[in-house]
């Protein structure tokens, strides 16, 4: 259970990119957040593990309240949240299994890490979750050598072996094709509902947020104008988050194409996996 | 032509020119006319002695006839001693400057350190640039006495400021979601720093280190001249008793190994992207 309460966030420039932010998010549901760029989508969900500092406000994950530990608390309650990222934001000159690792770099001392002599636990669930994103294969390969689809598979992997509790998720598909954008958010909606995970997702395509979230959130100017499931958001609901435009169009039912077998396939594999 | 654009016949042409940098005409002149008068007095002003340089183009001329025929045996002993004890303050020089130069980088760039750290650090390496090799090495010279000792202290010093500006200049430039990524794994400070730092920074840092070690080269044969050890002692010597044959040896030399380097250095740069 994930509870913002009152989450305020001013910058120095003077800017009040949000405005105190109730939400709770209960185990295992996808949440997504839309609104217009610049309404506080990042800002929130970067509060949440303190890469910004909310100015007001509490942040509590399952009974520990996140905004006021200390840094070395902190540090220790970040293994607890998984985050993935808009340019996937792998390191290009490391490997995808050292990338993959970074994830859990909480949990090993330093000598540990830079010797890069990984516990045999952590590199079984590495192979685990890369052949589950279905890139086994190839974990010696640097990350610039991926396309955008299979880095992000890599990030959704580095923010999996955390073993979090919540995953923050900003603009996954900002950078990929419409295709690719549909796999990644179909594999981090099956994979958020296997892991009982909650997860906040920022996402600007309305469209694919509806064909994949539970409950979507509407931010605007810092605050939440809208919460609700993905059938209520009517035109006027986005007109009030957007502004005027014809958006017929746009929450249009989308038919699910067949794009997905790959990861179905491995979704078995992964079932077969877990049960040896 | 259609009738459809006959009536843009009618439209005003329009010119267009690229905006001046200095908008005022005054201005813009005056400052060029200005910096000619200035360029043109300030030439005057250096008192040519044309009988002199009419004899010294002798001596030049022998210095460069010289080249043809260089002696590198006669002073032997002397120029291979020079050239060792150059090349053995490149590389320690080198090394020990890399190694303390890194840890400053880390506290000079501003995306890293608290901004009292990095004050102190950016501090320190503009207090270390701001003098000249030669100033130092007399310093070192006289602190510690003629020879390499001196040398490679200068060296060690301005390999210090140089890697460490131009690193944390790197580090400041990393891209930040990478960081951030990192750091929001829960991973600790020095873990941050070896696995979303150094991974971005180390093309960098060996090209910085090898293009040092040219640089380091060519002034280590430049520190003999106020005694702080090396070949340009030995090519001090030879110019003073006005041996031009061993002088070119020695510079033939000196030139053969730069090159060398710089042939190393572009190969291994090109090797690490």
């Amino acid at each position: 259970m994930l509870q913002l309460e009152n989450l305020g966030k001013r910058y120095k420039t003077g800017d009040d990119a949000l405005k105190g932010v109730n939400l709770d998010i209960p185990d295992g549901q996808l949440v997504g957040l839309i609104g217009p760029s610049g309404a506080g989508k990042s800002t929130l969900i970067r509060c949440v593990n303190r890469l910004v500092e909310p100015t007001t406000g509490t942040v509590t994950l399952n009974d520990v309240e996140v905004s006021a530990l200390s840094s070395r608390g902190l540090r220790k309650e970040r293994r607890k949240m998984g985050m993935i990222f808009q340019e996937y934001a792998l390191v290009d000159r490391l490997t995808i299994m050292e990338n993959v690792m970074s994830g859990r770099l909480g949990y090993m001392g330093f000598w540990r890490s830079f010797f890069r002599k990984y516990a045999q636990s952590d590199i079984d669930e590495a192979f685990r979750l890369l052949e589950r994103v279905g890139l086994d294969h190839m974990v010696d390969k640097r990350a610039d050598e991926l396309s955008g689809g299979q880095k992000q598979r890599v990030g959704i992997a580095r923010a999996l072996i955390q073993d979090p509790e919540v995953i923050l998720i900003d603009e996954p598909t900002a950078s990929l094709d419409p295709k690719t954008s549909r796999q990644i958010m179909r594999l981090i909606s099956e994979l958020c509902r296997e892991r009982n995970l909650s997860a906040i997702v920022n996402i600007h395509d309305v469209a694919l947020a509806q064909m994949f979230v539970e409950r979507i959130v509407g931010l605007q100017m810092g605050e939440i104008i809208f919460d609700g499931t993905p059938d209520e958001l009517t035109p006027e609901v986005l007109t009030q988050i957007y502004g005027e435009e014809d958006w017929e169009a746009t929450i249009e039912e989308v038919d699910e194409d067949d794009d997905d077998t790959i990861d179905k396939n491995s979704a078995d594999e992964k079932s077969v996996a877990t049960n040896t | 032509m259609n009738a459809s654009t006959a009536t843009s016949g009618n439209e005003k042409r329009r010119s267009w020119k690229r905006p001046p940098l200095i908008k005022d005409t005054k201005w813009r002149y005056g400052l060029l006319v200005f910096f000619t008068l200035y360029f043109i007095a300030a030439f005057v002003s250096y008192e040519v002695n044309w009988t002199r340089v009419y004899e010294g183009l002798d001596r030049g001329w022998e210095f460069i006839k010289s080249f043809a025929h260089p002696d590198f045996t006669t002073r032997w002993p002397d120029i291979s001693e020079g050239i060792w004890e150059s090349i053995v303050i490149t590389i320690t020089s080198t090394v020990a400057g890399i190694f303390l130069a890194i840890p400053l980088a880390l506290g000079a760039a501003a995306n890293l350190a608290p901004k009292a750290v990095y004050l102190f650090c950016r501090g320190i390496i503009s207090i270390n640039r701001a003098l000249h090799e030669i100033i130092v090495a007399i310093l070192m010279v006289a602190i510690f006495g003629f020879g390499p000792l001196a040398g490679f202290i200068t060296l060690t010093l301005s390999t210090i400021g140089f890697i460490a500006k131009l690193l944390a200049e790197d580090i400041e430039n990393i891209s930040k979601p990478q960081a951030e990524a990192v750091k929001s794994t829960g991973s600790g400070w020095w873990q941050w720093i070896n696995y979303a730092v150094q991974p971005q920074v180390m093309p960098r840092l060996i090209g910085l280190s090898i293009y040092r070690l040219d640089i380091n080269f060519r002034s280590s044969s430049i520190l003999g001249l106020v005694g702080a050890g090396g070949v340009g002692a030995t090519l001090n010597t030879a110019f003073d008793r006005y041996e031009f044959d061993t002088a070119a040896a020695i510079i033939i030399l000196i030139i053969a190994i730069v090159m060398v380097l710089e042939y190393v250095s572009g190969f291994i740069r090109a090797r690490v992207q």
